[in-house]
């Protein structure tokens, strides 16, 4: 559909530079299908805590100093002397991890209903490449204020690439522009984390191309069969988007101007000191399922009863918590089954369940300490998690018997919800 | 909408098995960093919470007349008593108190000079090596910070202050060391400086060592997060108005989907 | 793709709705504006730099002919001892005849004492006239070498591009050679 506009500047722009015809395509007349639940508000929500991080992070960066010996004074300044500086700084405290919560959400979501699946594989591998970025830019922000557990997260976080043999400790020395985490450390990691927001942005730019390009999974996870499965962008989501917002911007507001602390640890507001290390350091809770699987790996791994060991413990910790996000990328291929949504996959369905438990249960281990019985509940947490994409997955596409499919989106949704498998219903047929 | 109704059950089963799991974890074996204490009741706490101008005064005074001797609050500035309720001439006259050290002067040497209200606290020792050599190695930390960087806060801090008592019979304290109910591993380097009177209140406050300790906690939130006020009035008028705009935007959208549905 | 232009219902609906809209969008454009401030004010001067605003200067080293500069603000503050030759420069100007009128008298608490902050009216360059080797221009008092503006012992711009004289801090003698500024 042609732009409609009646203003002739308009006209002159767009004749040019077709950004009009372009944004009424892809954000207006942008057909959607009409059965999206409010798990998908979570995309557009991530999109505005970006913009939100941005936004009060490029204020904070024009007050902060990038020191030593000046970092966390700079930090203190800003929450005491600059206008609202605490508002900004306890927004981007806080938003890092409403972002977190939002993605995560976003993330399961995708994994519930199958969106990973084609025609979506490059959409939900830029989404991993997403994931990985953000995790990078909050662990070098977090390094940024130089309290105790900013100099020990950077310490012992950069230190997992020790493990690396041969190359590890020079990688390491490489990283810190040094021999321990200092001055230079903090200054990379500073225009870093100023740097990475911006090649988010870029990613999501292609995450929203490859969206448009098959438009959205839905619940039922089947294809719009026509035109009347799909609904306009606007008004119907841009409102439902906003609606979202508003709900998210009132969690978030009481978390920053009531609880602006509580996700945060109160060692980082002791200033870092290379010579002590916290009693009990843990990563932003963010980080914690990841953390957990780092440490679950308490064993060598080697040729059994030879005694030669392949890969030590160390390496097998990083090992497993990278590979705990590289197994996302090839998720696409795992999953063999044609059943998009986790609603007709009964079996699936319970196992995810129990996915999902896993996460909750190894982020609260993460937050343990590194004792009994909390090793042993890692070790079968991060089992299970591997096992779910590399064993369960794959065969549940052989073995699982789906239940049968909606003809199309618009039935079940015209007859007000209700019963999903019809008369009219096809049975997805086994592969 | 069955989509929700169906993760909400996933949800809730998730957090229900995360709560079991929760529940039949032992507490934490390390008894050092676990210690419990009460929790106070201050005029700061809750969503309407601010500070007693009363208690900071008294709180400051007992900071003043008591702490800085070994502890600093480097972080604040003069300027900033006047949330105390403290007026220009008083803090000038409080500023002119401490001896600040500026410079250099025209011969290139540092020099002291009497506070104004645009400096900074100045700490009571020049750096941490001076503080140990000076309190037998023990360090005494900044204060500036102390309701934060301490897991309870103000509620930690008081409990610290009236939580002196004698060991149990059956732990010998390391010379220089003493027991204290409430600090992480018991033995504290700090000895107990509250006794009652310790201070004589300007307001005529009997100055009960509970007295001192809440009125030296309250001073040390605010030393700590001296916008709290500032944040929580805030944060009042900013959730009323999301409310508005979000059950505005839940009938929009009813609305704009009524012809769908 | 179902059109919008289905939506269409009664005409009182209509109405309600659109108010509906309406009060939704002008709510929200409230909002935004008030989150917007906070972002803006951070940028302003924050309350330690605006607690910095004075500084106290000895004059009492400072000879008759000789000029020091101070930091006030950040911003260079020139002091000039005056000789009895240069005060009696500035005040023999016919005051009509200048650019920025403003007689001697306006711009000095102690004749002896200029006072003045350094940086040129126009665009913000320091003048040279400090030192005994600068240049002082064509009037005795200031040069400023980025656009040839011509000050004279008083501070006031005599010729070229400065619109106005030199401004003159808020001080105040705080004993016989002493002052504070600001």
């Amino acid at each position: 559909m042609a732009l409609q506009t009646n203003s002739r500047v308009i006209r002159w722009i767009d004749h040019r530079l077709p950004i009009f015809t372009f944004m009424n395509h892809e954000l207006n007349e942008y057909p959607t299908p009409r059965n999206l639940s409010y798990m998908w508000n979570f995309g557009s929500l991530a999109g505005i805590a970006l913009v939100i991080m941005i936004v009060t992070g490029i204020l904070l960066a024009m007050q902060y100093t990038a020191h030593v010996d000046h970092a966390f004074d700079s930090v203190e300044r800003i929450m005491r002397d600059v206008n609202y500086g605490w508002l900004l700084r306890y927004a981007h405290m806080n938003g890092a991890s409403f972002f977190f919560i939002v993605v995560y959400i976003h993330i399961l979501r995708g994994l519930y209903y199958g969106s990973y699946k084609a025609p979506r594989e490059i959409l939900w591998m830029i989404g991993v490449v997403i994931l990985l970025l953000m995790m990078a830019t909050a662990f070098m922000g977090y390094v940024l204020p130089w309290g105790q557990m900013s100099f020990w997260g950077a310490t012992v976080i950069t230190n997992l690439f020790s493990a690396i043999p041969l190359v590890g400790p020079d990688i390491v020395v490489w990283l810190w522009g040094g021999f321990s985490v200092d001055n230079p450390t903090l200054n990379r990691f500073f225009a870093l984390h100023y740097l990475l927001p911006f090649v988010i942005v870029a990613m999501v730019f292609l995450h929203l191309w490859a969206l448009h390009r098959f438009g959205s999974n839905n619940p039922l996870g089947i294809d719009a069969k026509g035109p009347q499965d799909k609904i306009p962008f606007h008004p119907y989501y841009t409102v439902k988007d906003l609606y979202g917002l508003g709900v998210f911007l009132i969690l978030f507001a009481a978390f920053v101007f009531f609880a602006p602390n509580y996700m945060g640890h109160p060692d980082n507001y002791i200033e870092a000191d290379p010579l002590v290390t916290p009693a009990h350091i843990v990563p932003e809770w963010y980080f914690l399922p990841f953390y957990a699987i780092l440490r679950a790996i308490t064993f060598d791994i080697g040729i059994p009863f030879t005694g030669i060991v392949l890969i030590d413990a160390k390496l097998g910790g990083v090992i497993a918590m990278f590979g705990s996000i590289a197994v996302l990328f090839v998720l696409p291929w795992l999953d063999g089954s044609p059943v998009r949504s986790g609603r007709f996959r009964p079996l699936f369905k319970q196992f995810f369940a129990l996915f999902v438990v896993t996460c909750l249960v190894l982020g609260y281990m993460g937050a343990m300490p590194a004792e009994q019985p909390y090793v042993t509940i890692s070790q079968i947490g991060t089992a299970y998690y591997f096992a779910y994409f590399l064993v369960i997955l794959p065969l549940l596409s052989v073995l699982e018997r789906p239940k049968p499919l909606p003809a199309s989106i618009s039935e079940p949704v015209l007859r007000g919800g209700g019963t999903v498998a019809g008369a009219t219903a096809k049975p997805m047929e086994k592969p | 909408m069955r989509a929700i109704k169906h993760m909400g059950r996933l949800a809730a089963c998730a957090v229900t098995a995360a709560a079991l799991t929760v529940a039949a974890a032992p507490a934490p074996a390390s008894a050092a960093e676990a210690v419990s204490h009460p929790d106070y009741e201050f005029s700061f706490d809750g969503i309407f919470g601010t500070f007693d101008q009363a208690a900071l005064q008294r709180g400051f005074q007992v900071y003043e007349q008591v702490c800085a001797a070994c502890h600093g609050i480097r972080l604040v500035a003069f300027r900033n008593l006047a949330d105390l309720g403290y007026d220009e001439d008083e803090i000038k006259a409080i500023a002119a108190r401490y001896q600040v050290e500026d410079g250099p002067n025209d011969q290139g040497e540092m020099f002291m000079r009497e506070g104004i209200p645009a400096d900074r606290f100045p700490s009571p020792y020049r750096n941490e090596q001076e503080a140990r050599m000076m309190n037998g190695g023990a360090y005494p930390p900044d204060l500036s910070l102390m309701a934060k960087k301490r897991k309870g806060g103000a509620d930690y801090i008081k409990a610290l202050m009236v939580g002196y008592t004698e060991p149990p019979a059956d732990v010998e304290l390391t010379p220089g060391m003493y027991w204290n109910e409430y600090f992480p591993g018991h033995q504290i380097a700090m000895p107990q400086i509250l006794y009652p009177d310790s201070v004589s209140y300007a307001d005529g406050t009997p100055a009960t060592i509970e007295q001192m300790s809440r009125d030296v906690a309250t001073f040390l939130m605010w030393t700590a997060e001296p916008m709290l006020e500032d944040r929580k009035q805030m944060g009042i008028k900013v959730i009323l108005f999301l409310l508005v705009f979000t059950g505005l935007m839940y009938a929009v959208k009813r609305k704009v989907w009524a012809d769908l549905h | 793709m179902a059109d919008t232009a289905n939506a269409r219902q009664g005409v009182e609906d209509q109405s309600k709705r659109d108010f509906l809209y309406l009060a939704a969008g002008a709510v929200g454009a409230v909002g935004a504006a008030a989150a917007v401030w906070p972002m803006i004010d951070s940028l302003n001067p924050s309350a330690d730099v605006l607690a910095l605003a004075s500084i106290d200067v000895d004059l009492a080293p400072v000879a008759v002919g000789q000029a020091i500069t101070v930091t006030w603000r950040g911003k260079p503050v020139f002091i000039r001892h005056r000789t009895e030759a240069e005060i009696e420069a500035a005040r023999s100007v016919d005051v009509d005849d200048l650019v920025d009128p403003q007689p001697d008298e306006a711009r000095v608490i102690e004749p002896q004492w200029l006072v003045m902050v350094g940086i040129c009216t126009h665009l913000g360059c320091v003048p040279l006239g400090q030192r005994p080797s600068d240049p002082k221009g064509e009037y005795g008092g200031w040069f400023c070498p980025c656009h040839g503006s011509h000050y004279d012992t008083s501070g006031r711009i005599r010729r070229g591009p400065a619109p106005r004289n030199l401004d003159v801090p808020t001080y105040a003698f705080s004993g016989e050679s002493a002052i504070t500024i600001g």
